[in-house]
């Protein structure tokens, strides 16, 4: 590579295609994620507006035996768009979301380090996403598929849909994660610049650190379970199929045994990028850092051992369900410690509402419900009423969008004069906010009393009673839309058109913002020594 | 001040349980009082929580670039203390919901015990005597435990007034029990995703007095041992459907005379189109009647749809009565 001359960054040092393609600087893998994942979350938000707008009207016969109320052409139909919002959203948008584009281009940043450990393995994990995704979209035009995100048996063995394609896609996008998280573990323990002690790392590292391990120890686990399905498919091993002798209910634990971990796979990362802005726009050190990291690794340990309590209903045991119920309210401690942690760092701070900032405040709200009535439902009597109805459905959608949907967009706002190296029109950054915030509310509160009215999840349509709230939160779906219209506007708007950006907008401490913006293909002239913790405002 | 939240509170538990259906059993109380306490906590941490972040958000909004703020790392004592008493709360709830939990999952003794099985896309009730329903009906006031099945893929069946749910998985079973307190018709979802009708897998819970039941079991019983064709009479009789249809003559009620109907080939449609009365035309005209209408009841079909009311062992039965219609 020829020195870079003077004047030249990351983004402009090489140019065409190819050398974006075959690029090994975990900035330019970072933009290449952030392409491919904002189009993957484009499709799941397709599919998603969809499916409000199949049930923004009860289904009826009318006089003359027609169907009104009626979108999409069959129930069928609507079944595979479920599954694929599902299985777009978590394998493809919020689980590599933050790790693998703000993960990747920050991290090696904010320890000072010049790339990740392995650059090669780097750019193979983006390979490795766009075979998977590839794979899944080809499945759209075959014979789709339609047993939801999960895959439950023994429905997935005997849909004739392409499920066999579908759980080889989300195996390969498994491998992504594995070596993304690698990379992490690696790049933390191996590359932190002179000075940067664990225990001065930012919290955002601590969080991808933390997340890194779960992708590490809980993705082989689903990747083996989605391989004995395909294999039950296939060749029917018997160890799913009840007719062959197989336990349709062991899929389930195998499956949750990853995807309660996903969960915080899904969530700590978020919660990375919540100390880093709030302790910016607060201009405040966090309070509180140990017990952030710390709680940050005991989620990581304790949520190995709460899967159970998505089967409170499929019939394990009583005491198995106790005992889940029990460790899920030992899992509840750490996340309420954050939440409080991250309040009382606004304490006697000085507070600017950058739109970052919004965002920030944004996931604190819609956290601190989805926070509750998770533990709502791991009450088991409660949960056994509102398993699988609307009330799950907004509770994770409080989870993961209101609080990584939230997380990412305030994070990228955060960092994009960083990474281009331009400012955006704050105008329109707080207009996007502004929908997709109340959109977000107008869409998924109603579905809390949707849920505790008993109305069943994944339903093509429903009693005439549940009609006027799924109208609400359909409407609301529309804001949303709106608000990312809006959002994908501030970007372009800024791309071309941005006031050039200081190194430091926000006056933060971290490393990253020592960087020219954008940075070097190096990172840094010279490499940084650390002296101090990530947040000394003093 | 406190008396005044509290009173709020009272107020906001009162109207949360109004969003969840009728209270059909004990245990559904139980439920809803912890629900109602959840809720009240819930809000308080969210008002805690939320209320603190715009607090001071609002009360440190930033007035210059060069503010000056406070240097505080941590405060053990503090951090203590919002560490134990969510977990305290946590635990108490927990211990709570274990009680009713053991209680929902403590089968009685003595209980009726009725075999539901769940199959794409419809429940079928088995008794004790052999008869079979669509609808699941049982007995106020009595231990009632069901024993789940499932015939090809996982169900679950879920009664949101009882505030009961449990899968039904192939290749084992599964059990719940209620204590229904209260007569009417409940709805029982599936709530397990089982593909294209999973959202149609809907049935009725009726509850009824001691007595109807009997009767109604010892009817259903009756019928169900009886030839095809005479059971066939019977679901006439008991569905109505002779309140509709002649039997015997060429008269019209409210719908066209049934009588010499199978074999007809010259049944006259509202389009004008003539279809043979066939096995499959019967079967269509029961189950879905607005598929074709006969010319001159038209343009709707007074007669409602059968779908998902009648077994599959009840049209055939209807089939083979009008058959013999001659
Ligand atoms: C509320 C009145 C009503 C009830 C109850 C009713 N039907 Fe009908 N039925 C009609 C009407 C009106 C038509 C004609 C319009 C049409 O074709 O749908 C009809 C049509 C039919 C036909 C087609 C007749 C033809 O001449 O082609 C059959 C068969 C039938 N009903 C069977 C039944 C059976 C079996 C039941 C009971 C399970 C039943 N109906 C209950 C009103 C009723
Ligand atoms: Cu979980
Ligand atoms: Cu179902």
């Amino acid at each position: 590579m020829a020195h870079a001359a003077h004047g030249s960054n990351y983004l402009n040092a090489e140019k065409g295609l190819w050398s974006w393609l075959t690029s090994l600087d975990h900035k330019r893998i970072g933009i290449l994620y952030f392409i491919s994942v904002m189009s993957f979350f484009l499709l799941g938000g397709i599919a998603a507006l969809l499916l409000r707008g199949e049930l923004f009207a009860y289904n009826a016969v009318d006089a003359l035996g027609k169907t009104t109320g009626q979108l999409l052409p069959s129930a069928d139909a609507y079944n595979q768009i479920l599954t694929y919002h599902g299985a777009i959203m978590v394998f493809m948008v919020i689980i590599p979301g933050i790790p693998a584009i703000l993960g990747n281009i920050f991290l090696p940043l904010q320890i000072g380090a010049k790339d990740v450990a392995f650059p090669k393995l780097n750019l193979a994990s983006w390979y490795c996403l766009m075979a998977g995704a590839s794979l899944a979209m080809f499945t759209m035009f075959s014979t789709k598929v339609d047993t939801g995100w999960t895959f439950y048996t023994p429905y997935s063995i005997k849909s004739g849909t392409a499920v066999t394609t579908m759980v080889l896609a989300a195996f390969i996008t498994g491998m992504s994660s594995i070596l993304t998280g690698l990379n992490f573990i690696v790049t933390v323990h191996k590359l932190r610049c002179p000075g940067m002690t664990m225990w001065r790392m930012p919290l955002f590292v601590w969080a991808l650190y933390s997340t890194a391990i779960i992708q590490v120890l809980a993705t082989p686990i689903l990747a083996i379970t989605l391989l004995l399905l395909a294999m039950e498919r296939t060749f029917g091993v018997g160890i799913f199929d009840p007719k062959l002798g197989g336990d349709p209910v062991l899929f389930q634990h195998f499956f949750w045994f990853y995807s309660h971990p996903a969960v915080y796979i899904m969530i700590l990362p978020a919660m990375g990028v919540i100390s880093e802005l709030i302790t910016t726009f607060s201009k405040k050190t966090i309070f509180g850092y140990t017990a952030i990291a710390y709680s940050s690794l005991g989620i990581a340990a304790v949520s190995f051992f709460v899967w159970g309590h998505h089967m409170f209903v499929s019939g394990q045991s009583e005491f198995a369900g106790i005992v889940f119920s029990f460790l899920t309210m030992l899992v509840g401690v750490p996340t309420a410690i954050k939440m409080f942690n991250w309040v009382a760092t606004m304490y006697k701070g000085s507070i600017e509402f950058a739109s970052p900032m919004l965002f920030a405040l944004g996931f604190l709200f819609l956290f601190a419900i989805g926070g509750v009535t998770g533990i709502m439902l791991a009450v088991i009597p409660v949960d056994v009423h509102f398993h699988d109805t609307y009330f799950v459905v907004a509770h994770f959608h409080y989870v993961m969008v209101g609080g990584t949907l939230m997380a990412i967009m305030g994070g990228f706002y955060y960092w994009f004069p960083k990474m281009f190296g331009k400012m955006y029109s704050e105008f329109w950054a707080r207009m996007s906010w502004v929908f997709i915030f109340v959109g977000f509310n107008v869409t998924f509160f109603p579905q809390f009393i949707l849920g505790a009215m008993g109305m069943p999840r994944r339903y093509f349509n429903y009693i005439p009673a549940y009609e006027p709230l799924n109208r609400i939160s359909t409407m609301g779906s529309w804001l949303i839309a709106i608000g990312f219209l809006m959002a994908l506007y501030t970007i372009i708007n800024g791309l071309i058109s941005g006031a050039k950006a200081p190194k430091n907008p926000w006056g933060s401490k971290t490393l990253e913002w020592e960087a020219d913006s954008p940075p070097s293909v190096h990172n840094f002239d010279h490499e940084p020594v650390v002296t101090a913790g990530p947040y000394e405002y003093k | 001040m406190l008396l005044w939240i509290l009173q709020k509170l009272t107020v906001v538990m009162a109207q949360a349980d109004s969003f969840m259906p009728t209270q059909g059993t004990e245990i559904a109380k139980s439920v809803d009082n912890l629900y109602a306490f959840l809720l009240v906590i819930s809000l308080v941490s969210c008002v805690i929580v939320i209320g603190g972040m715009i607090y001071f958000a609002i009360k440190y909004k930033r007035k210059s670039a060069n503010d000056v703020t406070a240097y505080i790392t941590h405060d053990t004592r503090l951090e203590i203390l919002w560490s134990v008493i969510p977990l305290i709360l946590f635990l108490f709830v927990f211990a709570w919901g274990w009680v009713i939990y053991h209680d929902m999952r403590t089968m009685p003794k003595d209980a009726l015990e009725i075999h539901v099985t769940g199959k794409q896309w419809a429940w079928t009730a088995e008794y004790k005597n052999g008869v079979k329903s669509t609808e699941v009906v049982v007995p106020v006031g009595r231990d009632v435990r069901l024993i789940l099945a499932a015939e090809d893929v996982l169900h679950s069946f879920y009664v949101p007034s009882f505030r009961l749910k449990q899968d039904a998985v192939p290749g084992r079973y599964t059990n719940l029990w209620f204590h229904a307190d209260k007569l009417g018709d409940f709805h029982v979802f599936c709530a397990e995703y089982c593909g294209t009708q999973h959202s149609g897998m809907i049935t009725k819970l009726r509850v009824v007095t001691q007595e109807e039941f009997d009767q109604w079991l010892t009817t259903e019983s009756e019928v169900s041992t009886l030839p095809m064709a005479q059971r066939g009479a019977k679901i006439f009789q008991t569905r109505a459907c002779a309140s509709c249809h002649s039997v015997d003559s060429p008269a019209v009620k409210v719908g066209p005379s049934v009588y010499k109907l199978f074999g007809d080939t010259n049944v006259e449609l509202l389009d004008g189109t003539k279809v043979t009365a066939d096995e499959n035309y019967i079967r269509e005209s029961i189950l879905n009647s607005q598929a074709k209408i006969v010319k001159g009841f038209g343009p709707r079909s007074a007669m409602p749809a059968f779908q998902g009311q009648l077994s599959e062992v009840e049209v055939t039965a209807l089939i083979e009565y009008i058959k013999g219609l001659k």
